[in-house]
C-alpha cells in the first residue's frame, strides 16, 4: 500500500511539473503568435489611455532594433520647409490638439471672467512657444480639445497640425504618428492619501481598491502582472473609470484607496487635493513628445529645434510655475536625459 | 322556474319520502351520505324542506298556488336585477373615482418625481457651466427642483404601500437624493476653486442620476401607469350580469302579463305594469349611463392620459437633452465611448452622442403629441415646441461647430448665453433659450391636456352618479309592484 501511495504522490508531483511545462510552452507559443497577429489591430485602433497601448511587447521590429522610441525622432532644423510648414504659414495659425481637463498641463479656468478665457498649463506654454517660433506670434494658435482616444485619429485626419497633450512616445504609436524628441520624463506612479499605508507599487497595495483609467498604461501593467502571477492587486480590487481624473473622485469618496497613473498626471491630481501625495518611485519610464502627422517631416524637425531651444530657455520657468509645487523643486527627474539622440 | 328556494334547505338534512327530480336536491342527497334515512321502525321524520317541497308541489296544482309562486319569483328577479346593478355600477363608479382622484394623480406625481429629478440634474449642470458667474436664479432653480423632487417623493411615500415595489423604489430614491446633492456640492466647490476635479464630480453625479435614480423613478412611473390602466379597465368593463338579469326580469314580467291576459282576458294589471316600467327604466338607465360613462372615460384616456404620457415623455427627453448638451461642454471630451455607425466602430463623445439620442426621442414624442392633439388649443403649444426644437438643433450645431474649431468660449456663449461679438456673432442666441421655450410650451400643452382629462373623466364619472341608488330604489318599487299585481289576482280566489 505504501508503495502505491508513494508512487501516486510521486506522479502527482510530476503532474504539477508537467502542467507547468505545458503552461510554459503555451505561454511561449502565445507570446510568439499574438504579436504577429495583434500588432496591426492593436496599433490601428489608435486607442490607449494616458500611456502606451497595451501590449508593449508587440513592437515593430524596425522601432525595436533602432533602440529606445524616444531616441528616434528626426534631427532638429530651424530652417526645414515642406508641405506642412507651408500650409501653416499660409493659414497663419497652428491648430494644436490639447487637453482642457489636466490641471497644470492643459486646463481652462472656469472662474476666469475674461471673454477670451485662455487655456493654461505646461503643455500650453510649449504650444505658444512653437507658434512663436514658427509664425512669430505666440497667439497664433487655435487650440482644440482632443479626447485621449481621439489624439491619433485627429492627427491622421488632419484636424490638428500637432498634439501637445501629455502623450507618451511609443513604438506602437510611431507607426501611426510622428513624434518630436521628448520634452518630459515621467513614469507610472502610485497616488494615495498621505495617511495611507500604501507606499508605492508593492505589496502594500494588496487588499486595497486601486483606481485606474480604462485603456490606460496602468491598467495594462496591472493585467500583465496578473497574467504573470505576480500581481499585488487582484482583478476584483481594480476600480476602472472613464478618465484618470475620475480616480481622484473615487479616492475622495472612499471608493478607492489608491490611484495608479502617469506621475505627471498624478501630480496634477495631487495639486487639486492637498491630502493626497505621490508615493514610491515611478515604476516605469516614459517620455512625453509632441505628436504630428506621419508625413510632416519638416514640421517634426522645426518642432525639435524649438524644443532644443526651449529646454535651454523657458522649460525651467514653466516647470517652476506649473509643476514644482507637486513634483518637487528639483526637475532632474522630469527633464529628458541629455545628450538627445536622433534617428539620423 | 318553479323551484327556487334551494337555499332554504338545511344542507345536512337527508331527504325522505319521494325524492323530487329537482337537481339541487339530488346533489344534496348524494353529498350527505353521513346521515342515512332512519332505519325501520316507524315512518322517518320529515324535514321542513321536504314538507315545503310537498306543499309547493301541491300548490303548483292549483291556480292560486301557481300565482303565489310566480309572484315570488318575479319579485325576486326584479330585486336581484336591482341589487346586481347597484353593486356592479358601484364598483365601476368607484374605479372611475380612483382614476380621477387616485391613480391619475399618482401617475402624475410619479411623472413629477421623474421630471423634477431630471430638471434638478439639468439645473445643476447649467449652474456649473456658468462657473463662478453662476446667477442667483440658476442656483435658486436647482434648489427649487431638488425641493420639488423631495416633496414629490414624500407624497409618493405616503400614497404607496411601503412593501410594494413602488414603495421600495421611493425609499431608495429618498436615500440617493442627498447623496446626489452631496456630489453636486462637491462639484461646485471644486469648480469654484478652479479645479477640473469639479467637472469629474459633476459627471459622477450625472451618472448616478441617469444610471440609477432616473431608472428607479421610471419604474415608479411605469407602476403607477399600470395601476391607472387597471382602474380604467375596471371602470369601463360591461356590467354583463346586471344586463342579463334585467333582460330576464323583463322577460318574466312580460310572460306573466301575457299569461294573465290569456287566462283572464284582462289587458292591464297595474302592479305588473308598474314593475315592468321600473325594470325598463333601470335597464335603460344602466345601459345608457354606462355607455355614456364608458365613452367619457375612454375619451379621457385617449385624449387625456395618452397625451399626458407622451407630453411627459417629451418633457423628460428635452430635459435629458439639455443636461447632455451642458455636460458635453463640462466634460470637454473627458468621456468617450465606442459606437457602431454604418458598420464602422467609432469613438464618440459620450454626452454629445446621448444628446443626439435624446433629441431623436424628443422629435418622436412631439410628433406623437401632435397627432394626438385633438383641438387647436392643444395642438398650438405642441407645434410651437416643435419649432423651438428645430431652432435648438440649428443653434446646437452652430455651438458644436465653434467648439470643434477650438473656440470654447463661443460654444459656451451659444449654449448658456453671452454677448454677440465679431468673432462669435451667435453668442447672444443660446440654445438655452430654445430649451426653455420647448419646456414652457410643453408645460402649456400639459396643463391643457390635464384639463381635458379631468373634464372627460369627470363627465364619465358623473354619468354613473345616482345609478346604484336609483337602481336599488326602482327595483324595490318594481318588486312591490309585481307582488301587488299578483296579489290583486290572488284576491279574486278568496
Amino acid at each position: 500500500m505504501s508503495a502505491v501511495r508513494r508512487l501516486r504522490a510521486g506522479l502527482r508531483g510530476w503532474g504539477g511539473v508537467g502542467a507547468m511545462a505545458v503552461l510554459c510552452a503555451l505561454t511561449v507559443i502565445f507570446a510568439l503568435v499574438l504579436p504577429v497577429s495583434g500588432t496591426r489591430g492593436e496599433g490601428s485602433t489608435g486607442t490607449g489611455g494616458q500611456g502606451v497601448a497595451r501590449g508593449t511587447q508587440a513592437r515593430t521590429d524596425a522601432c525595436e532594433t533602432e533602440g529606445a522610441p524616444q531616441d528616434q525622432s528626426l534631427s532638429p532644423s530651424g530652417s526645414a520647409t515642406g508641405d506642412a510648414i507651408e500650409r501653416i504659414r499660409k493659414n497663419d495659425f497652428i491648430t494644436i490638439g490639447v487637453d482642457q481637463n489636466s490641471y497644470r498641463w492643459g486646463y481652462r479656468d472656469p472662474n476666469n471672467t475674461d471673454e477670451k478665457a485662455e487655456l493654461e498649463g505646461f503643455d500650453i506654454d510649449i504650444a505658444h512657444r512653437i507658434a512663436e517660433k514658427i509664425l512669430g506670434d505666440p497667439k497664433k494658435v487655435r487650440f482644440k480639445a482632443v479626447p485621449t482616444i481621439q489624439r491619433i485619429p485627429a492627427l491622421q485626419d488632419g484636424k490638428v497640425d500637432m498634439v501637445v497633450r501629455t502623450m507618451t512616445i511609443s513604438c506602437d504609436r510611431m507607426e501611426q504618428v510622428a513624434f518630436s524628441q521628448p520634452y518630459f520624463e515621467t513614469g507610472q506612479q502610485v497616488l494615495a492619501p498621505k495617511s495611507s499605508t500604501v507606499k508605492g507599487y508593492d505589496k502594500t497595495l494588496t487588499g486595497k481598491k486601486v483606481c485606474v483609467a480604462s485603456g490606460s498604461t496602468a491598467l495594462g501593467r496591472l493585467e500583465d502582472d496578473e497574467d504573470a502571477g505576480k500581481a499585488f492587486v487582484t482583478p476584483a480590487d481594480i476600480v476602472k473609470v472613464p478618465n484618470q481624473l475620475d480616480c481622484l473622485v473615487r479616492l475622495q469618496l472612499g471608493e478607492a484607496d489608491a490611484v495608479i497613473t502617469d506621475g505627471a498626471l498624478a501630480a496634477s491630481q495631487a495639486a487639486q487635493d492637498p491630502t493626497v501625495e505621490l508615493t514610491g518611485e515611478p515604476f516605469t519610464t516614459e517620455y512625453y513628445g509632441v505628436a504630428m502627422n506621419l508625413e510632416a517631416d519638416d514640421l517634426v524637425r522645426q518642432v525639435n529645434q524649438v524644443l532644443v531651444d526651449y529646454l535651454k530657455d523657458g522649460w525651467q520657468t514653466s516647470y517652476d510655475k506649473w509643476l514644482s509645487p507637486t513634483l518637487g523643486k528639483s526637475s532632474t527627474n522630469s527633464r529628458p536625459p541629455t545628450p538627445q539622440k536622433y534617428s539620423d | 322556474m318553479t323551484y327556487t328556494p334551494k337555499g332554504s334547505a338545511p344542507p345536512s338534512a337527508p331527504p325522505a319520502g319521494p325524492v323530487p327530480a329537482v337537481p339541487p336536491q339530488a346533489t344534496h342527497a348524494s353529498r350527505s351520505p353521513v346521515a342515512p334515512p332512519a332505519p325501520d321502525g316507524g315512518p322517518p321524520r320529515r324535514t321542513a324542506f321536504a314538507e315545503g317541497v310537498d306543499q309547493l308541489r301541491a300548490a303548483a296544482t292549483t291556480e292560486p298556488g301557481r300565482l303565489r309562486i310566480i309572484g315570488a319569483v318575479l319579485a325576486l328577479l326584479v330585486v336581484a336585477f336591482g341589487s346586481v346593478t347597484a353593486w356592479q355600477m358601484n364598483d365601476r363608479a368607484s374605479a372611475a373615482d380612483d382614476v380621477l382622484h387616485g391613480s391619475q394623480p399618482l401617475s402624475s406625481a410619479a411623472a413629477n418625481i421623474y421630471s423634477s429629478l431630471a430638471d434638478a440634474n439639468t439645473a445643476a449642470s447649467s449652474g456649473f457651466l456658468a462657473g463662478g458667474q453662476e446667477t442667483p436664479e440658476s442656483r435658486a432653480k436647482y434648489e427649487q427642483e431638488i425641493e420639488e423632487a423631495a416633496e414629490n417623493l414624500a407624497t409618493a411615500a405616503s400614497a404607496s404601500d411601503p412593501d410594494s415595489e413602488s414603495g421600495q423604489r421611493v425609499r431608495e430614491l429618498n436615500e440617493l437624493l442627498p447623496e446626489y446633492k452631496g456630489l453636486v456640492e462637491r462639484a461646485r466647490v471644486n469648480n469654484r476653486l478652479g479645479y477640473p476635479l469639479g467637472g469629474a464630480y459633476l459627471r459622477y453625479a450625472n451618472d448616478k442620476m441617469q444610471q440609477d435614480m432616473l431608472l428607479k423613478a421610471k419604474e415608479i412611473y411605469d407602476n403607477e401607469n399600470e395601476r391607472l390602466r387597471d382602474d380604467y379597465a375596471d371602470a369601463t368593463s360591461y356590467p354583463w350580469a346586471a344586463i342579463a338579469l334585467g333582460v330576464l326580469a323583463l322577460g318574466g314580467l312580460v310572460w306573466a302579463q301575457h299569461r294573465n291576459y290569456r287566462r283572464t282576458n284582462r289587458v292591464l294589471n297595474h302592479g305588473l305594469v308598474a314593475a315592468t316600467a321600473a325594470s325598463t327604466i333601470v335597464l335603460l338607465w344602466l345601459v345608457a349611463g354606462h355607455t355614456l360613462a364608458r365613452s367619457g372615460l375612454n375619451d379621457s384616456y385617449d385624449n387625456g392620459v395618452r397625451s399626458l404620457t407622451v407630453l411627459n415623455d417629451a418633457r423628460i427627453a428635452s430635459l435629458k437633452a439639455r443636461g447632455n448638451e451642458n455636460l458635453t461642454l463640462i466634460s470637454r471630451g473627458a468621456q468617450t465611448e465606442k459606437v457602431v455607425i454604418d458598420g464602422d466602430e467609432k469613438d464618440v463623445d459620450t454626452f454629445d452622442h446621448s444628446f443626439d439620442a435624446d433629441m431623436n426621442d424628443l422629435t418622436k414624442q412631439l410628433a406623437a403629441a401632435q397627432s394626438l392633439a385633438d383641438d387647436d388649443s392643444g395642438a398650438k403649444p405642441v407645434k410651437a415646441a416643435v419649432a423651438n426644437m428645430e431652432e435648438w438643433l440649428d443653434r446646437h450645431e452652430s455651438a458644436r461647430a465653434a467648439d470643434e474649431l477650438g473656440d470654447y468660449q463661443c460654444a459656451l456663449s451659444q449654449v448658456i448665453g453671452g454677448r454677440s461679438t465679431s468673432e462669435c456673432e451667435a453668442g447672444d442666441k443660446p440654445t438655452g433659450d430654445c430649451f426653455k421655450n420647448v419646456d414652457d410650451n410643453l408645460d402649456i400643452a400639459l396643463q391643457h391636456e390635464k384639463r381635458e382629462f379631468t373634464q372627460a373623466a369627470q363627465g364619465g364619472r358623473d354619468a354613473m352618479t345616482g345609478l346604484p341608488v336609483g337602481a336599488a330604489v326602482l327595483a324595490v318599487l318594481g318588486a312591490a309592484g309585481a307582488v301587488l299585481g299578483i296579489g290583486r289576482r290572488l284576491s279574486e280566489y278568496r
